[in-house]
C-alpha cells in the first residue's frame, strides 16, 4: 500500500471528525427522537472502518482475518441485542399492568 | 504415517523461533494472536458500553446534563484528533519497518544491519502525541478533581441539579466517565510501554535482523486503542 | 534453556520432557507446553482439594435439620470457597489447560504451542490469582456465593469480595492467554496434511472452548471489576438506591458464566470423543455432526443465559426469548451424545477405565442436560430456582459429567504424560465408587429441591433428613472415590508397569511418539496421510 493512502485516509478521519462536532451543535433530534445520537454512532462507525480496513490492513487481509475481526463484533451484538431485549421490553414497576377481564 | 525429514541444523540461529518452521509461520501466528487478543479487548470494552448504553438510556437527560455541565467537548475534540495523528503516524512507522524488510521467508539473503528509514523518528512521533493525548486527559481530571465531580469521599453533592435531574444519576454518568476513560487511558500507558520498547529494539536494529513483525503487532495495538476513543469521543462528550 | 536438536542422534527413551533436566528452576522457567501442562496439574488437583474440603464441611453440617456444625455465617463463607475454587480454579481450567496443553501440540503434530513464554505466564498469573482468591477466603472469607450477585456484594458484605475478585480477574486472564494460545496453535501449527477434518475431535471441542474462553471471559472480568470499584468509590454502578440496575450486574455475569458451563463441559465431551473411538476401536460416528456441534455449542451457548435470570425482574417477553434460545442449545449436546453411542454399536467395546469413567460420563451428562430442559421452561424453573433441584442438576453437568470426563482423560493419557502405566484393577474400581458414591449423592437433591428444599442454608425441616443424610453417605464414598485416583496414580509413578508408546491401540499423533514424548515431541515432523480415527488400520491390542 502507497503512504499516500494514508495520508488520504488519516485527511478523511479528520473530516469526519469535524463532522461529529458540527453534527452534534444541530439539533436533529425534533425531525425523529435519537437522530442525534444515531448519526454520532454513524460517523464513529464509518471512521472506525476506515481504521481497520485501510490502517490495520484488513482489506488486503486473508478471510481469517475478517473472520476474528467480525467475531467479536458479533458477539458485542448478541450481548447489546439480547440485553437490551430485556431494557426495551420491562413494564415500568410504578405503572401496573392494567388488567382488563371482561365480565359480562 | 510417514515422516518428513525436518530441516533441523539451522535451528539455533535461525530467524524464528524453535517452535516454528519458518518466518512466515511465525509472521501469522503472531498477527493471528494479536487479532483473537483485540476480540477479547473489543468484548472487554463493549460490556462496559453495554451497560453504559442502558443507563444512558434510562436516564438521558441526566446523562445529557452531566456532560454538557462538566465535560469539555473541544479538549475531547483535540484529544481525538491527537490520537487520529499518532495512528497515522503509526501506520507509517509500520509501512516503514516493512517496506525495508526483504520479502519474508527468503530465508537465503543475508541479515541486514541498520534501521529502517524513519522508523525511529515515528515511532518517537507516536509516543509523544501519544504522551499529548495523556496530558490533555490529566488536565480534564485535574478540572474534574477540582469541581468535586470525581468519585470517592467528596463525590459531587451539588448545590443546583435543575428539576427533573437526580443528582446520583450525575454520578452514575461521572462515573462511567471516569471507568471509561480510565480503562482507555491505562491501555495507552500499556502502548507507551510497548512503543518505548519498540523504539529501543528499532534503533538497535534489532528488527533489522531478525525481520520480526513486532512494529506490526504492535501497530494494530495501537490502533485498537485508537478505535475505541472514536466510540468513546461521541457516546460521552456529544449528548445532545 | 537447554537447546535440543530436533532431529540428530534423536535416542529413544533417552531423551523425554521429564528427565532432560531435574532442576526446580528448569520446571519454574520451563517453556515445554508438556511440563506446564504437568504444573497446571499440580496447581488444579490443590485446589480441588481445597474444594472439596469444602464441600466435605457442608455436607456433614446438613446430615442433619439443626443448624450445628456450622455457624450460619461460616456455612455461607464454605459455600462461596466451595463454588469459587471448583468453578474458577478447578473446573474451567481443569481439561483445557492439563490436558489440552499437554496434548494440543502432539495432536498437531507440532513441536509446541505457538506461544510459549505465552503459556508459562498464564500458569504463573493462575496461580497468582489462585493465591489471592485462597488468601481472600482463608482470611476472613466471602459470604456471597461465587455469583457475587449485587448490590449485597457491592453494598452490605463484609468479607474480602474486592481480593477474591483480583484473584478471579488474574484467573481469567489466565483463561483468556491459554484460549488464545490454543486458536493460533490450531489455526497455524497443523502438520502437513492435517486439514481441519482430519483433526481429532479433541481438537475440535478444544477450538470451540478457546472462542468462549476469548470472548467471554473479558465480559466477567469487567464486570467483578465493576464490581469492585463500586465497592471501593462507593458508587452506584449497580445499587438500586442509587439509579443502578442489579440485574444488569445478572445480565453481564450470566453472559459469560453461563458459556463457562460449556468452558467446562466442552473439553470433557472433546475427552470422551477420543476415548469412545478408542475403545470401541471404531470411527466416531458421524464425525463433521460432532465436530460442527462444538462449534454450535460455542454459540448458541452465548444466547441463553438469561433463564438462569427467570426470577430475577427480567422482562417477561426476554424470559420467553431465552427460554426458547435454551432448548435450542440442547440440539448439539444431544447429536454428540447420540454419535457416541451410536460409535459404541457394533464396536469392539474394551471396558479398561478410561472408558469405564466416559460411559459414566455418558449417562450422567444425559441426566443433567435432561433436567437442563426442565429448568429452560419457565413455569418449572419458577417452581425450583434456588433449591437443591439446581443444585443437583448442575452437579450432573460439572461432576458427573466434566469430572469423570477429567479423570477418564487424565487415565487414558496418563501412560503419554508419565510413562507409567496405571493399575488396571484399581482403576476400574475406582471409576465404579465414583459412580455410585455421585449418584448417591446427587439423585437425592432433585428430590429434595422438587420438595422444596432451598439451597444455601445450613438448616432446613426435619422431613428432609433421610435425603440429606443419604446425600452426605454419598458424598463420602465419592470422596473415597477422589482420592484413590490420587493415590494410586502416584503409586504408579514409581512402582507402575512402563508403558509403551501406544498402550491402548489408539489412534491420534500423541500415540506416534515415545511416551513419555521428548521436548519436542517428535522425531521429526509427522505428515498426516489418514483421517482421525482410521482405527481399521489399527490393531486391536489383547494384553
Amino acid at each position: 500500500m502507497q503512504t499516500r493512502t494514508y495520508y488520504i485516509i488519516f485527511a478523511w478521519l479528520m473530516g469526519l471528525l469535524i463532522a461529529t462536532v458540527a453534527a452534534s451543535f444541530l439539533n436533529l433530534d425534533r425531525f425523529f427522537p435519537g437522530l442525534n445520537a444515531a448519526v454520532a454512532l454513524c460517523i464513529a462507525a464509518a471512521k472506525a472502518m476506515l481504521v481497520v480496513l485501510f490502517f490495520m490492513h484488513v482489506r488486503h487481509a486473508g478471510k481469517l482475518t475478517w473472520i476474528f475481526a467480525s467475531a467479536a463484533f458479533v458477539w458485542l451484538g448478541i450481548m447489546l441485542v439480547l440485553t437490551l431485549n430485556d431494557y426495551l421490553t420491562r413494564h415500568p414497576v410504578d405503572q401496573p399492568i392494567q388488567l382488563s377481564v371482561q365480565t359480562k | 504415517m510417514t515422516s518428513a525429514s525436518a530441516p533441523a541444523t539451522e535451528h539455533e540461529h535461525a530467524d524464528h523461533a524453535h517452535q516454528f518452521d519458518d518466518a512466515i509461520q511465525q509472521h501469522e501466528a503472531a498477527t493471528l494472536g494479536m487479532w483473537t487478543f483485540l476480540a477479547t479487548e473489543v468484548l472487554f470494552f463493549g460490556a462496559l458500553l453495554t451497560a453504559y448504553t442502558i443507563y444512558r438510556h434510562y436516564y438521558f437527560d441526566a446523562f445529557r446534563y452531566a456532560s454538557h455541565e462538566y465535560l469539555r467537548w473541544y479538549l475531547g475534540a483535540i484529544n481525538t484528533g491527537v490520537l487520529l495523528c499518532s495512528s497515522l503516524t503509526v501506520a507509517l512507522a509500520v509501512h516503514a519497518a516493512q517496506h525495508h524488510d526483504h520479502a519474508p521467508g527468503q530465508s537465503a539473503a543475508p541479515p541486514r544491519i541498520g534501521q529502517p528509514k524513519h522508523l525511529v523518528p515515528l515511532l518517537l512521533v507516536t509516543m509523544l502525541l501519544g504522551l499529548v493525548f495523556l496530558c490533555i486527559k490529566g488536565t480534564e481530571y485535574y478540572i474534574d478533581y477540582r469541581e468535586n465531580v470525581v468519585p470517592g469521599p467528596s463525590f459531587f453533592h451539588p448545590e443546583h441539579v435543575p428539576p427533573g435531574i437526580d443528582a446520583s444519576h450525575i454520578r452514575l454518568f461521572m462515573t462511567f466517565y471516569f471507568i471509561l476513560t480510565g480503562i482507555h487511558a491505562t491501555h495507552m500507558i500499556v502502548g507507551l510501554g510497548l512503543f518505548s520498547w519498540l523504539t529501543w529494539n528499532a534503533h538497535r536494529g534489532t528488527f533489522a535482523r531478525t525481520r520480526s513483525n513486532a512494529v506490526e503487532i504492535c501497530g494494530l495495538y495501537w490502533h485498537f486503542v485508537d478505535l475505541v476513543w472514536i466510540f468513546l469521543f461521541p457516546l460521552l462528550y456529544l449528548i445532545r | 534453556m537447554t537447546s535440543i536438536p530436533y532431529n540428530p542422534a534423536f535416542d529413544e527413551r533417552s531423551h523425554t520432557y521429564l528427565n532432560i533436566d531435574y532442576g526446580v528452576r528448569s520446571w519454574l522457567l520451563t517453556t515445554d507446553h508438556k511440563r506446564i501442562a504437568i504444573l497446571y496439574m499440580l496447581g488444579i488437583t490443590f485446589f480441588f482439594f481445597i474444594g472439596g474440603a469444602a464441600a466435605v464441611l457442608i455436607r456433614i453440617e446438613l446430615m442433619t435439620p439443626a443448624g450445628d456444625l456450622l455457624s450460619d455465617d461460616t456455612y455461607n463463607k464454605m459455600f462461596t470457597l466451595h463454588g469459587v475454587m471448583m468453578v474458577f480454579f478447578f473446573l474451567i481450567p481443569s481439561i483445557p489447560a492439563v490436558l489440552g496443553n499437554f496434548l494440543i501440540p502432539l495432536m498437531l503434530g507440532a513441536r509446541d504451542l505457538a506461544f510459549p513464554r505465552l503459556n508459562l505466564m498464564s500458569w504463573y498469573l493462575y496461580m497468582i490469582g489462585g493465591a489471592i482468591a485462597l488468601t481472600a477466603l482463608i482470611l476472613g472469607g466471602v459470604d456471597t456465593g461465587w455469583t457475587f450477585y449485587t448490590p449485597y456484594s457491592s453494598v452490605y458484605s463484609n468479607g474480602y469480595v474486592v481480593m477474591t475478585i483480583v484473584g478471579i480477574f488474574l484467573a481469567g486472564f489466565s483463561s483468556i492467554l491459554t484460549g488464545l494460545n490454543f486458536i493460533v496453535t490450531t489455526h497455524k501449527m497443523r502438520a502437513p496434511g492435517l486439514y481441519w477434518t482430519r483433526l481429532p475431535l479433541f481438537i475440535w471441542s478444544m477450538y470451540a472452548t478457546s472462542v468462549m474462553q476469548v470472548l467471554g471471559t473479558p465480559v466477567v472480568a469487567i464486570t467483578l471489576t465493576l464490581v469492585a470499584i463500586e465497592r471501593l468509590f462507593h458508587v452506584g454502578i449497580f445499587n438500586p438506591a442509587w439509579g443502578g440496575d442489579p440485574i444488569l450486574f445478572q445480565h453481564l455475569f450470566w453472559f459469560y458464566s453461563h458459556p463457562a458451563v460449556y468452558i467446562m463441559v466442552l473439553p470433557s465431551m472433546a475427552v470422551v470423543s477420543e476415548i469412545v473411538a478408542c475403545f470401541s476401536h471404531q470411527r466416531v460416528y458421524g464425525y463433521i455432526f460432532v465436530a460442527f456441534s462444538s462449534l454450535a455449542i460455542a454459540l448458541i451457548s452465548f444466547l441463553v443465559w438469561g433463564h438462569h435470570m427467570f426470577v430475577s425482574g427480567q422482562s417477561t417477553y426476554a424470559s420467553m426469548i431465552f427460554s426458547i434460545l435454551s432448548f435450542m442449545v440442547a440440539i448439539p449436546s444431544a447429536v454428540k451424545v447420540f454419535n457416541w453411542t451410536a460409535t459404541l454399536y457394533r464396536g469392539s467395546v474394551d471396558l479398561k477405565t478410561p472408558m469405564l469413567y466416559v460411559l459414566g460420563f455418558i449417562g450422567l451428562f444425559t441426566l443433567g442436560g435432561l433436567t437442563g430442559l426442565f429448568l429452560a421452561s419457565i413455569a418449572v424453573d419458577v417452581h425450583v430456582t434456588d433449591t437443591y433441584f439446581i443444585v443437583a442438576h448442575f452437579h450432573y453437568i460439572m461432576v458427573g459429567g466434566a469430572v469423570s470426563a477429567y479423570l477418564g482423560g487424565i487415565h487414558f493419557w496418563w501412560p503419554k504424560m508419565t510413562g507409567k502405566m496405571y493399575p488396571e484393577w484399581w482403576g476400574r474400581f475406582a471409576a465404579f465408587v465414583l459412580f455410585i458414591g455421585f449418584n448417591l449423592t446427587f439423585f437425592p437433591q432433585f428430590i429434595l429441591g422438587y420438595l422444596g428444599m432451598p439451597r444455601r442454608y445450613h438448616a432446613y425441616a426435619e422431613e428432609f433428613q433421610v435425603l440429606n443424610v443419604m446425600s452426605t453417605a454419598g458424598a463420602s464414598i465419592l470422596a473415597v472415590g477422589y482420592l484413590l485416583p490420587f493415590c494410586y496414580l502416584i503409586w504408579s509413578l514409581k512402582y507402575g508397569k512402563t508403558a509403551p508408546a501406544n498402550p491402548f491401540g489408539a489412534a491420534g499423533l500423541e500415540w506416534q511418539t515415545t511416551s513419555p514424548p521428548p521436548t519436542l515431541n517428535f522425531e521429526s515432523t509427522p505428515i498426516v496421510e489418514d483421517e482421525a480415527y482410521a482405527y481399521d488400520k489399527i490393531e486391536v491390542p489383547y494384553d
